[in-house]
């Protein structure tokens, strides 16, 4: 319910579905593919897709046979000739499936021919742990995909980037994996203007602080928020960084902030080993070095499959008490 | 296999043209390599010319083909100027894809040739959106989608036909079964007799044809194109030929019996074609200027590869993304 006197607020599903719907409305090349996708199976599982097939028909908005593979080359084959395929994979763990689809072909082509041929698709795919869904339903894998030359990877934050960044990811000429969050589906923010548009490549800073730079994306947003509440209440104010595109991320305004605050925590809810916060965290040494007042610090979630039980899932799990250690931790 | 008449002269004139440009154009990668001149890796076609001629004889120039690793045959036959392709097979900056696809990864979107994947199997679905993208355009076209009877063991082939046929998508699945994936023998591999079986089982139209007989293969062929074009759904072609010179150059066929390999041999479908030409009374000296043009075009085609380019180290960090990646 909006009043005269707050911003009207939506859930994350809703932008996402106002940002396809937009697309398909702009381009007649956008198409839909993915598992029940369509209304006549209910507009998608967590209803992302719903009522875009009542409005552009199931030509546009199709749903597919629970085939990952098939899936995602429909969507690199389509592409390929101008087309501009959105395939949901349902869940970001399904896209194991599909990885060769993905790195071998989506990724690949446009080098391999020499730029004859591009494949502007997107894959949205819905994870992260936290209400139970255990180690094949939840897992956090952008660091694989960012891994690889040619695609670009991206999560949302909150509603209205989530509508910006949709929009452009799908009008991006390069493939791109847009990560979304199932516990958020149903998390509010204030509404996008129709025409918002967030580019690609470029972070944003959602809290500007002067002590230490908090870089996230996705999830770990919220957690960053929660935490430099409490490091304020302690006399620290942190900055946090919202990278919004993983890869290729955004060096300059994270180089700038750490600059600034000469103290950085990456913060993600993927496994702390091998992320892409050891990468991040590397490449501020690397540019930052004898600015620095410590050494990066980083969190992310422990070196195990998302556990099911909710005692084990939440030790597993990273949370703001964590990003609050390691911070005060550099900062001495 | 069916009993097909046999097609008309001009088809197997075209045909065999296509075919013995592919026949000499592996002989020349085959001694090239052998001679150090090219340090390539090679799939050799010999032997599989005219399941590939036949099939691109009865498509259009701007149908669409994916084909794969060993996919010469199907590059040639589709249209390819054999200097691009030559000079791309070579590594240099004149090629196809500037050398930055190589043997395995042939694009050339003016011949409909839209992708060449060196992971088996992989093809077929993107055959599919190649299709699906035709569908929706109403455009017409056919997409052609190449692999051997070893994909058909990969999961990929039957999402693929599976999809193929509930979307009635516009496409050919030619399977060019030469009885050997990689090392392994069809029977120590593949648990139905036939690939045709497999395509049935997915509800698709299906058929086995002798491969090598270019009037077979060409009926096939051309009812398939018609049957896709006529919006009625995919086919799935199992063309029956067979590979002389082992999975990839070097390989020496010990694990073919040799019976089997004398037989193949004898069966070799280039002199009979050329045979079946003769006996259409095309003259001697008619097929022999067909064979020195093509033997003029691949040694042209040969020494632009050699002479051309490599292309600038730099180009690596080009046509990653669509913008130049920074050093």
């Amino acid at each position: 319910m909006s009043d005269d006197n707050k911003p009207e607020e939506i859930m994350f599903a809703q932008a996402l579905n106002m940002a396809m719907n937009k697309a398909m409305a702009d381009d007649p090349k956008v198409i839909l593919l993915g598992e029940d996708i369509a209304d006549k199976q209910g507009g998608g599982v967590f209803k992302v897709t719903a009522g875009l097939s009542a409005q552009y028909g199931t030509e546009r908005v199709r749903s597919t046979p629970i085939s990952e593979q098939a899936i995602v080359g429909a969507a690199v084959g389509s592409a390929l000739v101008g087309y501009k395929p959105v395939a949901e994979i349902m869940l970001m763990n399904f896209i194991t499936v599909a990885m060769d689809q993905l790195v071998n072909h989506a990724a690949k082509l446009r080098f391999m021919s020499g730029g004859q041929t591009s494949v502007p698709l997107t894959i949205r795919t819905t994870t992260g742990a936290g209400t139970g869904l255990g180690g094949q339903h939840s897992d956090m894998l952008e660091a694989w995909l960012a891994h690889v030359p040619g695609l670009k990877v991206v999560a949302a934050s909150n509603p209205a980037d989530a509508y910006g960044l949709l929009y452009s990811s799908i009008m991006d000429d390069n493939p791109v994996v847009f990560i979304e969050n199932t516990p958020g589906y149903f998390v509010k923010g204030p509404a996008p203007a129709p025409d918002h548009t967030v580019p690609l490549g470029k972070a944003s800073v959602p809290r500007e602080g002067t002590d230490i730079s908090l870089i996230t994306y996705g999830s770990g947003v919220s957690r960053c928020h929660a935490a430099a509440e409490k490091l304020a209440a302690d006399g620290v104010s942190a900055e946090i960084v919202d990278l919004r595109t993983i890869a290729p991320w955004d060096e300059e305004t994270v180089f700038t902030s750490v600059a600034k605050t000469k103290a950085a925590v990456v913060v993600h809810e993927a496994v702390k080993s091998f992320g892409t916060g050891a990468e991040i965290s590397s490449r501020i040494h690397e540019e930052l070095f004898s600015d620095l007042k410590a050494a990066v610090g980083r969190v992310g979630s422990g070196y195990a499959p998302v556990p099911f039980s909710p005692t084990i899932e939440k030790a597993w799990m990273f949370n703001d008490d964590d990003v609050v250690r390691e911070a005060k931790k550099i900062l001495g | 296999m069916a009993n097909t008449d046999m097609a008309d002269k001009d088809v197997l004139t075209d045909i065999f043209t296509r075919a013995d440009l592919i026949m000499q154009s592996d002989i020349k990668f085959r001694q090239m390599i052998g001679a150090g001149q090219l340090q390539i890796v090679y799939y050799p076609v010999r032997g599989q010319e005219v399941v590939s001629a036949a099939m691109m004889a009865a498509v259009n120039q701007d149908d669409y083909l994916v084909t794969i690793y060993r996919g010469l045959h199907d590059q040639l036959a589709k249209g390819i100027p054999s200097k691009d392709l030559w000079a791309e097979f070579a590594g240099k900056v004149t090629g196809t894809c500037k050398g930055k696809g190589g043997p395995m990864h042939i694009t050339h979107p003016e011949t409909g040739v839209m992708v060449t994947t060196g992971i088996v199997g992989s093809g077929l679905p993107i055959a599919n959106g190649l299709a699906l993208a035709s569908q929706l355009e109403k455009d017409g076209k056919v997409t052609v989608c190449c692999f051997g009877d070893g994909a058909t063991n990969i999961g990929a082939f039957h999402e693929a036909l599976n999809m193929a046929q509930i979307w009635k998508l516009p496409v050919i699945f030619l399977c060019q079964n030469n009885l050997y994936g990689e090392h392994t023998a069809m029977a120590e591999s593949t648990s139905s007799e036939t690939i045709k079986q497999r395509g049935e089982g997915l509800g698709v139209r299906s058929v086995r044809v002798n491969g090598n007989d270019a009037s077979e293969m060409y009926a096939a062929a051309k009812e398939a194109v018609e049957f896709a074009r006529a919006g009625s759904g995919p086919t799935l072609i199992e063309a029956m030929t067979f590979r002389y010179h082992g999975h990839l150059l070097g390989d020496t066929s010990h694990y073919i019996p040799e019976a089997e390999m004398e037989q193949a041999k004898k069966d070799d479908p280039m002199p009979i074609l050329r045979q079946q030409l003769l006996d259409l009374q095309i003259s001697e000296a008619d097929i022999a200027a067909i064979e020195k043009k093509n033997a003029d075009i691949i040694e042209e085609a040969s020494q632009f590869a050699l002479d051309s380019d490599y292309p600038p180290g730099e180009e690596y960090r080009i046509d990653v993304l669509d913008v130049e990646i920074a050093a």
